[in-house]
Formats: C-alpha cells, structure tokens, sequence
C-alpha cells in the first residue's frame, strides 16, 4: 500500500510541477531541475551535485543541545527561508522552534524527570512523516510527498482551507494570517518569499539538498543534528540509531515521522 | 413561479432591504479580510479554524434536517407532512448556501477555490465535503421547485423527481457524516477522534433543525395567512424531542468515554469547555448555558401537555436551537484545538470583523430563505390551501 502510494505522490509532485511550474517551485525540487525554455528535450536535467536519499531523516541529540545552539539553528532556518517575525502573537510562523520536554513529548511527563531534561529547550519541527496525515487531508495536494519522503508544499496552489493544519499531530505548521514580506528583516533572494493566506512549514531544506548542502540547521547544529539517508545501512544517521536508542514523537499514531529524538 | 417573490407588502420590502443592508456591511468586512489576511479574524496558528468552520458544521445539519420531513412523507406516507415538505427544503437550500459561503470566506486564497475541481484528491473528506454539498443543493432545489411547481398546477410531480427525493435521504444523511468526518479521522485530535461524531452531529441536527422550521412557522403564521397546520407542528416536535434526546444520549455516551478511560487526550478538551484548563475559561459560562438550555427544552417536550402548549413548544424551540448553536457553533471546533497538540492553552475569540462576516451570511442565507418562503407561500395561497 506504501508503494502504491508512493508512486501515486510521486505523479502528484511531478504534476505539481508541471501545472505550478513557476521559478520559485523549480528552485525547491532537487534532483531534476526544469531547463531553460527553448531548449530542446530533456525537459528535467539531473543536477550533478544534489544530495539524495531514500528517505531523508534526521537525529536530534538532546544531550548535545544548548539554548544558544537552538537559538542560532532557528535563526539559520528562519533567515534561509525568509520567516517572517510578526509581533503579533496570533499571526505567529515558525519552522523550527523549541518548547519544553512535556510539550515536545506530551505523556512522557514524569515527576521523577532527570534535572537536565527539565529546563532543556528541545527543537520541534515537520517530522516528515512517512504516513503523513496533512497529506491526507490536503484537497489539493499542493501539500505532497516527494520518493525521498520529504513532505512539501506548494505554496501556489494551496488554497489556504488549513486542513492540513488540524490534521498535524505535531503543530508544525503555520498559516500566513497576513503578508508575511513586510514582516521579513533580511530577504534571501535563493528562496521564495510567500503570500498572505497559504500554509508553510519546515522542508528539509530541499532546495539546499538539491544544491548539494545540508540543510541550514543541520549546518550550524555543531553536531546536535544528524541528517541522513534512513534507508541506507551505511549511512551515518543508521550509525547513530544503532548505537543509541531514540524516540519519536507520538509514535502510537501510526504517522512514522522520520526526525528521531536521543534523550 | 419566482414572480410571486416581487409582489410583497411593505414590511416584506422592508425587511429584504435590512437584510441587504446587513449583508452590504459585511462585505465591506470581507473586503477588509480579502486585503489584510485571515489575521483579521481571533484565528492564530493553535486555533486555525474559528467561527466561520463552526457555523458551517452548525448549519450543515440544518440542511441534512430536511430529511425529517422527506422520510415521514414519502416513505411512511405521512400525509400531513405534503403540506410543509418544502419548506424543510427551501431551508435546506438556504443552509447549504450559508455553508458554502462560510467555507469560501474562511479561504486563505478564495480565488483558488477550483483548485479543489482542478486537482480532485479523493483522500482528502474536503473534496467529498465538495461533492455532498453542491449535490445536495442541487437535489433540494430541483426536488422542491418541480414539487411545488406541480402543486400549483394542481397535477402529480413529474415521474423523474421520485427517484430524486428517495436519492436525497441518504445524501441528506450523507452531508452530515462526511462533514463529521471532517474532523473525526484526524489522529492528535482527540476531542473529534470518536466514532460517534457522525451520529451525534446528526441527532443534534434532527433537533435543531426541525426546532427551526417550527419557529419559522410560527412566524409564517403570523405574518400570511398560510398555517403550516397544528397536527404537522406536534409531529416535528415530537421529532426535535427525540433529536435531543439522543443527542444528549451521544454527548453522556462521550463523556463516559472520555471521564472513566481517564486518557488525558480525551479529557483535556471536556475539561477545557466546562471547568477551563490552566486558567483559560472563555467557554465555561456558554457551555453551561448549552447544557442548562438543552436540558431545560428536553423537560418541557418530554411532558405531552408542556409541548401541546404553543407558546411552551415555541419556547422550547429556541433553547434547543441556541443550546445546539452553542455546542456545535461556538464548543465543537475550538474545543477539538484546545489545548493544541502540544499541549499548550491558546483560547479562541472571534473578533468583531468575524462576528460581522458572519451575520452577513447569516443575512444571505435568510434573503434566500425569505425569497423561497415567499414563494411557496404564494402558491398556497393561489391554489387556496
């Protein structure tokens, strides 16, 4: 049924392309990229640089995290992706951020919770589920998910209906309640700027994969992140989960996200 | 037919022209929504559907209630029920279109809406919320228009609308489930997460619904000469008792649940709408007040001699339809987001362009409703009922 599903999305992406084929989405997908009109046929070149994966995960080590560290990987997020920084609670959009264990892990609470895990800010963000329900819900699929297991969005078809948003388990999406251009300090002109009325969210930095880079926070996590390729056995991140034992977010909702925690 | 809509006494003038002016207000709003964003609205990130998805769900039952008209007439050959059937539908009619424009105006980018025809996603309730809707509309309105129009003519309805009304009892049905469905396959929402939303949606709507359309024939009493007939009145009271009754049957049901299980993702929300949660409580006071009217309208339509009463049954009709309007257009949906997924409190109130966006549809929804009822009333009028 994965499969089948999975090649299902894989035409809704490649269609998203095509009907929403605008500069802006080309620079998001990685791999093939559009050639410049008028040239003659391959429409899609691969890029010799990109960087892919069967499916992209990545490894939070909370034991390697600080509030200055969060702070700078949210700030290299929201600064490479254009986040704007409303002062209105209400309008608020975020891709990464950090809460306490208890929110980050509701259930988990305990009173008994060693000291460190306590007053330790954890990151959030997608967990780019495997079985993602925003995916589910969208009645558009300008929300889908790409073969490497990347969930993303295309922002020019989204209609802004935010189902998507009451079917993340994870609260990890936001919804432009405004115009989020004025709101942006310092434009990074790689990335697409949004509209008001759309949906957004964290996307692995696919548009940094596709360049051959690793995604922003990961860059300047100084080791606390680790991203790589889950289904290969080789690869670092599959090194880390062998030696170390981590969890994921609400696991009992059968969502598979692919961002694991080591406590 | 719809000439009888534009001959009309004065008050009928003037109340169409109130009802335009309202709506005019409203747009202005909406216009004012359409340049700035939704962040207009009391919606934020946590609480990402408000007033506008809520009278939506509210009015979708009022809709699918038709049906307690449509099944005592044409399947139990209630005859009574041939006089008021279409007034059940022209309600219908003027509901679903208040539910389209609520969903419309809660759009981020309306002017993408046909993206949900262009790209048609089968795995997603919103596309068949779509299907339902437009489909029931088109049934009510094709279903009541021939009726009434072979009513006038004093001849049988064509042969081809029978297969039409029997098709729009399941559909009426139908709208009422998928809009539940809406909410009740989503994981992490555990407010919504139970099997009997569906049933429940629909027992509180065969309360408000036909509790409505005995208001509405109070006040088409009252203002023609077209008497909707006693014995058809106690009929749908006795169907708002049942509605109710099982309705409250659901909610106890849901509240077991969530209560004896003790599982925190159940309860949270109870708790939140009816004793506040880490000092938030802006519904406390409008859920008790559902609560208290529900079952103060059940107490009055249970004894046989209260619900005879008119004045009594009227009176009951209205705390069944605001004590409903409360649980499902004010609890229901802020309810499922509060507290969000990760177990913060961010409370929800609609702001006062919201509120004004809202009475506009409202506005519409009556216009349309006022035009039918029109109608209808000066057919009967014409053929001397």
């Amino acid at each position: 049924m994965d499969n089948s599903r999975r090649s299902f999305l894989k035409i809704a992406g490649v269609s998203a392309l095509g009907l929403g084929g605008v500069s802006g989405l080309s620079a998001m997908i990685p791999g093939p990229v559009i050639a410049e009109q008028g040239t003659s046929a391959p429409l899609y070149k691969d890029t010799q640089k990109a960087l892919t994966a069967g499916r992209w995960g990545m490894v939070v080590d909370t034991r390697k995290l600080s509030r200055s560290l969060c702070e700078k990987m949210v700030a290299a997020c929201h600064k490479a992706h254009n986040v704007p920084d409303h002062d209105h609670e209400r309008h608020t959009i975020k891709w990464i951020w950090t809460d306490g264990f208890e929110h980050i892990f509701p259930g988990k609470d305990d009173e008994y919770l060693p000291e460190r895990l306590n007053n330790l800010p954890i990151l959030s963000l997608c967990n780019q589920c495997n079985n993602p329900p925003c995916v589910q819900a969208c009645p558009t699929k300008a929300t889908f998910q790409r073969e490497d297991g990347i969930v993303m969005m295309d922002f020019h078809r989204c209609i802004g209906c935010r189902f998507c948003m009451a079917a993340c388990p994870y609260g990890s999406r936001s919804f432009n309640f405004r115009d989020p251009r004025p709101a942006i300090d310092e434009e990074n002109p790689d990335f697409p700027t949004r509209m008001k009325g759309v949906v957004e969210k964290c996307n692995f930095c696919a548009e940094r994969l596709a360049e051959g880079k690793m995604p922003a926070c990961v860059e300047v996590s100084e080791g606390a992140l680790v991203f790589g390729d889950l289904e290969d056995p080789k690869s670092e991140i599959r090194k880390v989960l062998r030696e170390n034992y981590a969890i994921r977010r609400k696991q009992s909702l059968g969502t598979n996200p692919s961002v694991y925690y080591i406590i | 037919m719809l000439e009888k809509a534009f001959k009309g006494s004065r008050a009928y003038w003037i109340w169409l022209l109130a009802l335009l002016a309202v709506i005019g207000v409203g747009f202005g709003f909406y216009l004012r929504q359409l340049n700035f964003g939704l962040g207009i609205t009391g919606m934020s990130r946590d609480v990402s559907w408000g007033f506008y998805i809520a009278q939506f769900t509210f009015l979708v039952g009022v809709a699918a209630s038709a049906v307690m008209l449509v099944i005592p007439y044409y399947l139990h050959d209630y005859k009574k029920f041939g006089k008021i059937t279409v007034l059940g539908e022209f309600l219908a009619v003027s509901s679903v279109i208040m539910c389209l424009l609520f969903i419309i105006a809660d759009l981020g980018q309306p002017m993408r809406l046909f993206n949900v025809l262009i790209h048609p996603t089968p795995h997603s309730m919103l596309f068949w919320d779509m299907i339902v809707l437009n489909g029931y509309l088109l049934l009510n309105i094709v279903i009541g228009w021939n009726v009434l129009e072979a009513e006038r003519n004093e001849i049988p309805p064509p042969q081809w609308v029978k297969p039409l009304i029997y098709l729009s009892i399941p559909w009426a049905i139908s709208i009422h489930t998928v809009t539940a469905f809406l909410y009740c396959g989503l994981p992490g929402r555990g407010f919504w997460l139970t099997a009997v939303l569906a049933p429940r949606f629909l027992a509180s709507a065969f309360a408000a619904g036909p509790a409505f359309l005995i208001l509405l024939a109070f006040i088409v009493r009252r203002f023609t000469n077209f008497d909707a007939g006693r014995e058809q009145i106690q009929t749908l009271a006795k169907i708002v008792t049942y509605g109710a009754l099982a309705n409250l049957f659901f909610f106890l049901c849901e509240v077991f649940v969530a209560v004896y299980s003790q599982i925190p993702e159940h309860t949270a929300h109870l708790q939140y709408l009816f004793f506040g949660l880490h000092g938030h409580d802006v519904l406390v006071p409008w859920m008790w007040t559902s609560i208290f009217l529900m079952l103060a309208a059940i107490t009055l339509l249970v004894i046989p001699t209260a619900r005879r009463n008119e004045a009594v049954l009227g009176v009951a009709c209205v705390a069944i339809f605001i004590g409903i309007w409360i649980d499902k257009g004010l609890g229901m949906i802020s309810g499922g987001f509060i507290p969000n997924p990760l177990h913060h409190v961010s409370e929800y109130v609609p702001t006062f362009p919201e509120i004004m966006i809202t009475i506009a549809i409202y506005a519409t929804g009556f216009l349309v409703l006022t035009i039918l009822y029109k109608v209808v009333v000066g057919v009967k009028q014409e053929i001397g009922e």
